[in-house]
């Protein structure tokens, strides 16, 4: 089936589902009504087509822990960074250069002169190994959706001197975090849908038994954002924990079970910390020892003392990333907002990507600018 | 301390054209040199400079070209070194060309043949935009001192009828001459070499022809001109805004993109706003000449997709972008557009 993507940008449609989005929020009867989008895609959407200008007043779209970038954390940049100075060519997705480790970032570290690689595919990098004779070390983030690839891989044929420095993440450990934080104010979860196509959305009934909070599964495009919120709306309204799929035009209960297979067989799930956020009990993937022979941690004594004592810990304590994503607080309560913490140099968690809050409270003027005195003089002839 | 880890060194996205670049170039390039050239020189940081000749202007710009790969799907260094100067001249009202400057900085082992390539590029691109080369330079550097070829051309011209960047107002209409993204997405796409279906290739032309037409039936009613090159459309509706203190609100549906270019733009999560263009304008105007300019621009080759993109309102200086289904503040690029990662 050939599906029109545009179709999904419709604005007659769009409109109609914002002012349904409307009318169900005002029915919860009370205000705010606060759910949470755990994946970057969300936000990525909600930002780009400025979603949250038709976004009843009374309901607050929190954004979750769900940006891979973001929750990389510092001594896993220090990794990739130590590689570097110690001759490895490392090859990454273009939005990890800006993410600041202890002291510098591997943009910083690319200026210093360390080989550093932006590629759009981890099939790039094994390009790159098969090209050069040094090592190539590909610094592997993203969650489940991202780490299938790089499953793939390494149950093919790669290179001799191509390795992996796995950053990834799982997502769903890191819901039961938030759900459980004792200030949380969730009352529902937005789940994204192409993580759910891998895993399916049957993984999240137990979460939602566990919890009592609906999940909905949403796509991507502006009517499958603003279709899942009003789903999620309903069910907040009728208190109905369960777990609703509305982006069934590519996710199944059972998910891609070859790929989960391949994900399983390559990784493995370990307890570590998301940057700003806690200690998230498997919510890290590491490679299994079958693959210890192209796991860079195990390939190289990777030394990271140098860099450690350039560290500056100050500012990264007062950090409020952890909070700011558990929607407790907004940007403006930190010390380090637009101060020592700006999209140029960021210390934490969420002005480190475009699809962190704090980058976009950044760059949009605040949480929701108000653009209706606009609205009433744009009419753009044709 | 970790600022002044990050400032002490140029970095990439201090060339991309965006907010760091300008900053780069106020705070450090042009310290102790504004105030020289009239109201139309350094200080303005428009296309190029505006010198004040009798009772004419002559309009003097200069730009280095580097590019990689050197031969892309649509062109070349040595047509986009030639259109890149002849559309800086362009946009500030100057479309006949007296001459240009062609300087060559070559690494050594560079082709020879890929060399006679570019200078017959050079050639007929001058030729196609009547702007004759009349001086150039050669240098030749070491193996790994650059990447290839570096190209730089400066221009010159007359103009009676100046036009600026910063000359919008409310009320003004915004047109495009023509898609956006294309010369941006078809370099991306040859240097990572991805096997797309369609023609994905550059725009990259001299524009002057078309800015010719567009001043002979607009006259003083076109009011603001920029070539939205490194940047892209985003960067180029900012300054535009910000020179003259209006917000521009752009309808992204009007803003034409070929299919293949939005397919690239989808996959790498890269917005078309914000991707350099080579052979596109983008024209201010009074409201009662928009739809005369719209059908000179869409009578000329060059100008056959021509739209009406936006607006100037009252507001303060921003760019708003309604999306159709919302609306927000289109952000200026910051650095060099990196794919994102899911």
């Amino acid at each position: 089936m050939r599906v029109n993507p545009l179709a999904f940008r419709d604005p007659a449609r769009a409109s109609a589902l914002a002012s349904a989005l409307d009318r169900v929020t005002r029915a919860v009867g009370r205000e705010p009504v606060s759910v949470m989008h755990v994946c970057g895609s969300h936000e990525q959407a909600i930002a780009r087509f400025g979603l949250r200008a038709v976004f009843p007043q009374g309901l607050d779209v929190i954004m979750g822990p769900g940006c891979p970038v973001c929750v990389t954390d510092v001594p896993e940049v220090d990794e990739a960074i130590a590689l570097t100075r110690q001759g490895a060519h490392i090859a990454t997705y273009g939005d990890m250069l800006r993410v600041p480790g202890s002291s510098r970032s591997l943009a910083d570290a690319q200026a210093e002169g360390g080989h550093v690689h932006v590629v759009y595919s981890i099939r790039q990098a094994l390009d790159l190994a098969r090209s050069i004779d040094a090592e190539v070390v590909f610094f592997a983030t993203g969650f489940e959706t991202t780490a299938v690839t790089t499953a793939a891989v390494v149950l093919g044929e790669m290179p001799k001197n191509f390795s992996i420095l796995s950053a990834h993440k799982y997502i769903p450990p890191v819901m039961e975090i938030v759900a459980e934080m004792p200030d949380t104010r969730i009352e529902g979860f937005l789940a994204a849908g192409h993580a759910a196509a891998i895993t399916g959305w049957g993984l999240f009934e137990a979460f939602v038994e566990r919890h009592g909070i609906p999940v909905v599964i949403a796509g991507f495009e502006p009517l499958d954002v603003l279709a899942g919120l009003v789903r999620l709306v309903e069910l907040v309204r009728d208190r109905e924990a369960v777990v609703a799929n509305t982006f069934p035009r590519c996710v199944t209960k059972e998910g891609n079970q070859r790929a989960q297979e391949q994900l399983w067989r390559v990784f493995r799930p370990i307890g570590g910390r998301w940057r700003g956020i806690a200690h998230v009990p498997n919510g890290n993937l590491r490679l299994r020892d079958e693959w210890s022979h192209v796991d860079a941690r195990r390939r190289f004594r990777i030394d990271l003392t140098e860099l450690c004592d350039a560290a500056t810990p100050g500012l990264a304590q007062q950090c409020i990333c952890g909070d700011i994503m558990a929607g407790i607080a907004s940007p403006t309560d930190c010390p380090l907002y637009g101060r020592d913490c700006v999209p140029d140099s960021p210390v934490g968690a969420c002005m480190v990507s475009s699809e962190g809050t704090c980058r976009i409270w950044q760059q949009y003027g605040g949480g929701r600018p108000d653009l209706s005195g606009i609205g009433a003089t744009c009419g753009v002839p044709r | 301390m970790k600022t002044l880890l990050a400032d002490e060194r140029i970095l990439m996205k201090h060339g991309a054209g965006g907010r760091a670049m300008r900053r780069l170039i106020e705070e450090v390039l042009t310290i102790g040199l504004d105030g020289h050239g009239g109201p139309h020189g350094l200080a303005a940081m428009d296309d190029g400079a505006a010198l004040r000749v009798g009772d004419r202007w002559l309009v003097l710009t200069t730009d280095s070209h580097v590019v990689h790969p050197i031969f892309f799907p649509g062109g070349d260094i040595g047509r986009l070194a030639v259109s890149g100067t002849v559309n800086d001249l362009a946009m500030m009202g100057a479309t006949e060309v007296l001459g240009l400057t062609c300087a060559v900085v070559i690494e050594e082992g560079f082709a020879r043949a890929d060399l006679v390539r570019v200078q017959e590029s050079l050639r007929a691109t001058a030729a196609e935009a009547g702007a004759p080369i009349v001086t150039g330079d050669t240098k030749v550097m070491g193996r790994g001192e650059l990447d290839g070829l570096i190209v730089n051309t400066t221009g010159v011209a007359f103009t009676d009828h100046l036009v600026t960047d910063a000359g919008l107002q409310a009320g003004d209409v915004l047109l495009t001459s023509g898609t956006i993204g294309d010369h941006g997405f078809a370099v991306m796409t040859a240097r990572h070499g991805f096997a797309l279906e369609g023609p994905l290739v550059s725009d990259v032309a001299p524009l002057n022809g078309l800015i010719r037409e567009v001043l002979r039936i607009g006259g003083r009613d076109v009011v603001a001109m920029k070539d939205p090159t490194r940047g892209g459309l985003a960067t180029t509706l900012h300054e535009m805004a910000a020179k003259a203190a209006v917000t521009i609100v752009l309808d992204e549906r009007a803003v034409p993109v070929t299919d293949e270019a939005r397919a690239v733009s989808e996959l790498l999560g890269i917005d078309p706003l914000n991707v350099a263009n080579e052979g596109k304008a983008i024209i201010g105007v009074r409201p009662w000449a928009a739809d005369a300019v719209l059908a000179a621009l869409r009578a000329h080759p060059r100008g056959r997709r021509a739209a009406v993109i936006g607006r100037a309102v009252e507001g303060r200086p921003s760019v708003v972008l309604d999306t159709g289904v919302g609306r927000r503040l289109l952000v200026e690029p910051e650095g060099e557009p990196l794919p994102r990662i899911c």
